[in-house]
């Protein structure tokens, strides 16, 4: 005769390990996996601190994106520890998890007992409708969404790397998106900068990228700053925010930008281009190399053409501001190999990547020291590039 | 014989030449080589004490000979040398 379900479960539970949540609490936040399968609308109102929800009709799709190796130790939890137990069994039994236990009594005894319990940032049903390609991803999921929806992304210029960049992380739901760019849609900008269009020529950039991207999400704020970023005011505009993308045209500002970002630990997007090439690196603060590691002092004006107009191809800052927001998408979720430590040269001509490593000068004039040492009047030094570039003519 | 790979703002120095095949036990050697075979390169590459100025990258392959041992790596016959300039357009 078979089983009845009530006796189905007992039968799993005496199969499988089974864990108190008194067991549980010390394994928050300490390298544990905890996965919580219950539906949505239940995970809504509450769930273990930093848990990671699969719902059990998805478990043997999605637990690879979480939990990738077998061996590592997974809690599951539902709300009263049935529907955990069958789960802990298919992970265990037939997806080949050696150590994975259900917790006794679900989120249910979890609270009796005055454990913490995080409620998740609900979506609506037009974010989920909005995001749902996002939701597929293990690697990205509903955590992931949430974490770009909290997050605080500066672009530094609308220009021909910005506008690609701001579009798609807009699409993307970052939920705050700081633009500085003091300059106003010319003309001669629409052949890249695809982010503004021919009836806003002679608007600012800022209102003019403001208006695309409220047009793609209105979830995101944005947050203008029509002024040309320099060392009077970079510190006060950067900080608070998680990730900085640069775009910006000229030298001094990127080791302005450096210095600053250095003594804030923000890590920078960072990317570059030239005719027909790109350059692209992460600078993250103390993890990884920063700007003045890689090159420690600018180039001549002679072998520095961003001092005037120069050929750019089109497309080339949507390929490299695109590669940007990529990463910076990586950055917020906390998912992949991101760029740390490597520079990615693309030449379109001949449609090569090339990767090069970048280590941390123990001798870097900014980064090897601590941020509380780098003072105000070392920030950006630089030779003066503005004559340079007058010499240079 | 090793190839190096010139970067759009040295390419006028090489007659718009993308890679410039160039022999020498050593980095120091393989550019002196790239410098013979095109003069204009030399000031570009080396400050007036012999050295790479400090403004000029250079790979051997993906590693950055600062961290190897700079104009003294040794260079085969197979291996690329990346030359690299800062770029600022955005």
């Amino acid at each position: 005769m078979t089983p009845s379900g009530a006796e189905f479960i007992r039968q799993v539970k005496s199969q499988i390990d089974e864990i108190d949540p008194a067991d549980v609490q010390p394994l928050v936040g300490n390298g544990a996996v905890i996965v919580d399968v219950r539906e949505t609308e239940e995970v809504e109102q509450g769930k273990l601190p930093g848990a990671i929800h699969v719902p059990r009709g998805h478990l043997e799709s999605r637990i690879e994106g979480s939990a990738p190796d077998r061996g590592q130790r997974v809690v599951v939890y539902c709300a009263s520890g049935n529907r955990s137990a069958l789960a802990a069994k298919t992970l265990r039994d037939d997806l080949g998890y050696t150590n994975v236990a259900s917790m006794t009594g679900g989120i249910t005894l979890w609270k009796d007992r005055g454990y913490d319990v995080e409620t998740p940032q609900t979506f609506t049903a037009e974010q989920r409708q909005r995001y749902s390609r996002h939701f597929l991803l293990p690697e990205i999921g509903e955590d992931g969404q949430r974490k770009l929806l909290d997050a605080k992304v500066l672009l530094l210029g609308a220009g021909g790397l910005g506008s690609p960049t701001a579009l798609y992380l807009a699409a993307a739901g970052v939920g705050t998106l700081g633009i500085v760019d003091d300059d106003v849609v010319d003309v001669s900008n629409l052949q890249r900068q695809v982010i503004h269009t021919t009836d806003r020529v002679g608007v600012p950039k800022v209102e003019s990228a403001e208006e695309s991207i409220k047009a793609i999400n209105p979830d995101v704020d944005v947050v203008k700053y029509q002024v040309r970023l320099d060392a009077s005011n970079i510190m006060e505009i950067i900080e608070g925010y998680d990730v900085i993308v640069d775009g910006v045209d000229n030298f001094p500002t990127r080791y302005l930008l450096n210095d600053a970002t250095v003594r804030l630990r923000i890590p920078v997007v960072s990317a570059s281009i030239l005719g027909f090439d790109g350059q692209l690196s992460i600078f993250a603060p103390y993890e990884g190399p920063c700007y003045r590691c890689l090159y420690p002092v600018p180039p001549p004006a002679e072998l520095a053409p961003s001092c005037g107009a120069n050929g750019v191809l089109g497309v080339l800052p949507g390929t490299m501001g695109l590669l940007q927001a990529t990463e910076v998408v990586k950055l917020v979720v906390g998912t992949g190999e991101t760029l740390v430590g490597r520079l990615l040269l693309y030449e379109a001509l001949s449609a090569t990547f090339t990767e090069l490593k970048v280590r941390r000068d123990p001798d870097c004039p900014i980064c090897s020291r601590e941020p509380d040492e780098i003072s105000d009047a070392e920030m950006g030094v630089f030779p003066d590039y503005e004559a340079f570039c007058a010499a240079a003519g | 014989m090793a190839t190096v790979k010139i970067p759009p703002v040295l390419r006028p120095s090489t007659g718009g030449e993308k890679e410039v095949s160039a022999t020498g036990e050593n980095v120091g050697a393989v550019l002196t080589s790239l410098a013979d075979q095109h003069p204009s390169t030399k000031g570009q590459l080396f400050g007036e004490n012999g050295d790479l100025n400090r403004y000029v990258n250079v790979y051997l392959n993906d590693e950055d000979v600062r961290v190897l041992e700079g104009l003294d790596t040794p260079v085969g016959e197979s291996d690329t040398l990346v030359i690299l300039p800062a770029m600022a357009g955005g």
